[in-house]
């Protein structure tokens, strides 16, 4: 076991094919040990497929790696013994008690004490009182709480979490968050998967995939700096019409609306100043040069992804 | 939720024993979900009484109290005396006395009797003398199924009844040669034969659909991609799902043959020990069948049906519903495939013969040959990824 390294995650030209269509593209990725990595990309880029690959659920066509040291297509059985897994769709027993829940994880794993360490977790998770309440009567909220709480209880070194947050109402979000910086902290290395720029933030690591396709990767601010993006803020009056004028003008990769204002992007700076050029003149709206945002970059990468593989 | 308020002590995680503490993780929660599905433990104790009581006293084979005719042309105490051990044998009511023979002819015709019995003139007479006369019994064999099984009692009947009336010494000739010998059923009962059937047949049918089901609720519920995540072997999961069915199997399998000893007055000669345990091993033999099946489908419907695909053999293969000797060589090859056949052997003879160990060897050994069959089946049919 080579955890000497401080790489959790450590995988190479992966590969995944459902019915001839390919889900998982030549993926490669590291994570470091105690990190927060975060996997974005839309619906059906194939976050799920990689997470399930990577704990086992699923055999690559091709590729190779480990995850915590152990090879991925040999060391199934002991990558499991010490991966938290939670999938997207709630999937503990919902005709099983809180308690009862949580005991069956404890004792599949072979914790000593499995009421002790239960008891342990619904404190922990702050579920005092609903111990007897069946899991599928909890809120949506609740349930996201025990799913983690679950997959944390066997003391994993990993956690792969798919879209843990989805439908989760804000305060509870919070909470999520603040809990996996916490299990972090203590060691935890943790790849979560979401749709929430917000979410993608907090993350320290993040890798953006689509159709199968490792597009980006880094820290938050490397790949905004990557993306090379140019982005302009516009505000004022008339921005509807301005926008609409504007799109699919010579170096304009990009109009996006954000409330008030619109954001104008391109990768060729001198053929984005000059598009704009006309409508800088004019009055009534003010321009600003400013940093694409993670949700500008993004949008963007989707959009030529879509173009060249589909 | 804050991790820093309350730091959970660090608990080990055990490497030994996995085995044991694995299967014993899934059992326990099989026994729970169980337990909280009420419908289906509702059906537990439901489903055996209500087949036993259905079945056992609604499938008669052997009809009693079929009404009857009698035609007197003479009036004597042997005429009587054969009469009334005829009502005796519970299968003859008499319920006209007639001295025509068309009126006789014409109750037969019209299916106000089943059987007519005519005691000719000058009967006692020609039997004291030796002459062997005839005693006619005319019987309405449009069901003969409801007539077989009287007619075959009546020779031995009327035998006996001879004798007892010492009108004739211990004679080597008789006036009827009909012989019925119907050997632990002297009665030719059919419920001391379908009551230890039905023990068979009722836990063939629960058993299987029990663990058939098993597999795909899991997959239906979501519940098996997180099961699957977690370290837990396809031999552990079998075992937790089968082991708590198996003392269900066992509660039904009591109540059965308590029903059957209270109520249908079948008599247990064997070793209860004996047939218990066998009972187990029959109940295990089912469960891992209907578990092998989940292993091989895709839906609770496709479960299901291909339970159905394995119960309709069972029930009409194996001896319960016809004698097996009496099928044909191909079928008694495929019968000798299907647990119930030799269960239903096990169980005859044990109930009902007072058979040991060493008469049904065959028969629990391809039991347990067919258990282990299934068992590794499912073992290797099992999908422990999602590919």
């Amino acid at each position: 076991m080579n955890s000497g390294n401080g790489i959790a995650i450590d995988v190479k030209g992966l590969t995944k094919s459902f019915g001839g269509r390919e889900v998982v593209h030549d993926l490669s990725m590291q994570v470091k040990r105690g990190s927060i990595y975060g996997f974005l990309g839309p619906n059906g880029s194939g976050k799920t497929t990689t997470i399930r690959i990577l704990c086992g659920l699923l055999t690559p066509d091709s590729g190779e790696g480990t995850c915590l040291g152990y090879d991925i297509r040999r060391d199934a059985e002991k990558i499991k013994r010490r991966v938290g897994y939670m999938t997207q769709r709630f999937s503990l027993y919902q005709d099983l008690s809180v308690r009862e829940n949580l005991e069956f994880v404890a004792r599949l794993y072979g914790v000593t004490d499995a009421r002790g360490a239960a008891r342990d977790m619904i404190r922990r998770l702050g579920l005092s009182g609903r111990e007897e309440q069946l899991a599928g009567e909890l809120s949506g909220g609740w349930k996201q709480r025990l799913a983690l709480g679950a997959c944390t209880l066997p003391n994993p070194q990993l956690l792969l979490l798919d879209e843990p947050t989805a439908g989760v109402d804000p305060k509870a979000r919070r909470d999520f968050w603040n809990e996996i910086h916490a299990l972090a902290a203590e060691g935890l290395t943790v790849l979560v998967s979401t749709h929430y720029m917000d979410e993608a933030e907090r993350c320290h690591e993040i890798a953006y995939i689509a159709y199968g396709y490792l597009l980006a990767h880094g820290t938050v601010e490397e790949v905004i700096a990557k993306s090379a993006l140019t982005t302009y803020t516009v505000t004022g009056e008339g921005l509807n019409e301005l926008g609409a004028a504007l799109s699919g003008k010579p170096g304009i990769d990009m109009v996006a609306p954000f409330g008030t204002s619109l954001h104008v992007s391109g990768r060729d700076v001198a053929a984005l100043e000059d598009s704009i050029a006309p409508w800088r003149e004019k009055g009534g709206v003010s321009w600003q040069k400013s940093q694409p945002s993670l949700e500008d970059v993004f949008i963007e990468l989707m959009g030529r992804s879509r173009d060249n593989f589909q | 939720m804050s991790a820093v308020d309350h730091p959970a002590p660090r608990r080990e995680v055990g490497e030994r024993f996995g085995f044991l503490r694995r299967s014993y993780a899934m059992l326990v929660k099989e026994f729970i979900q169980l337990k909280r599905d009420r419908v289906s433990f509702a059906m537990i104790v439901m489903l055996p009484v209500m087949q036993l009581m259905l079945f056992g006293y609604a499938i008669n084979t052997t009809p009693r109290h079929l009404p009857s005719a009698v035609l007197l042309q003479e009036d004597s105490d042997l005429a009587r005396s054969i009469l009334k051990a005829l009502e005796n044998t519970a299968y003859f009511r008499f319920l006209y006395e007639v001295h025509d023979i068309d009126e006789f002819d014409n109750l037969l015709k019209s299916g106000k009797v089943l059987f007519g019995v005519e005691i000719p003139r000058g009967f006692e007479r020609a039997v004291r003398r030796g002459d062997r006369p005839a005693l006619l019994v005319a019987a309405d064999a449009t069901d003969p199924v409801a007539a077989s099984s009287a007619i075959g009692s009546l020779g031995m009947v009327v035998q006996t009844a001879l004798k007892h009336d010492l009108y004739i010494g211990d004679p080597p000739e008789m006036p009827f040669e009909i012989r019925a010998h119907a050997r632990y059923n002297p009665a030719a009962s059919s419920s001391l034969n379908i009551v230890p059937g039905l023990v068979g047949t009722i836990l063939t049918m629960t058993m299987l659909i029990f663990t058939a089901l098993s597999v795909t609720r899991e997959v239906e519920r979501g519940t098996m991609e997180s099961l699957l995540s977690m370290p837990i072997k396809p031999v552990e999961v079998m075992l937790g799902k089968i082991i708590p069915y198996v003392l269900v199997g066992f509660v039904q399998a009591f109540l059965i043959i308590s029903i059957g000893v209270g109520l249908f007055g079948v008599p247990v000669l064997g070793n209860l020990v004996l047939l218990a345990l066998l009972s187990t091993l029959f109940i295990t033999t089912n469960l891992s069948i209907g578990y092998t099946i989940s292993t091989l489908v895709q839906n609770q419907l496709q479960a299901m049906q291909m339970s159905m695909m394995f119960f309709l053999p069972s029930i009409l293969l194996s001896g319960f519903m016809f004698p097996f000797a009496g099928m044909p060589a191909w079928a008694q090859y495929l019968g000798e495939g299907l647990p119930l056949t030799h269960y239903l052997r096990i169980v005859r003879a044990i109930m009902l013969k007072g058979a040991t160990m060493q008469n049904l060897h065959f028969d629990a050994l391809a039991l347990a040959a067919l258990m282990l069959l299934a068992m590794t089946i499912a073992v290797t049919r099992f999908r422990r990824t999602l590919d």
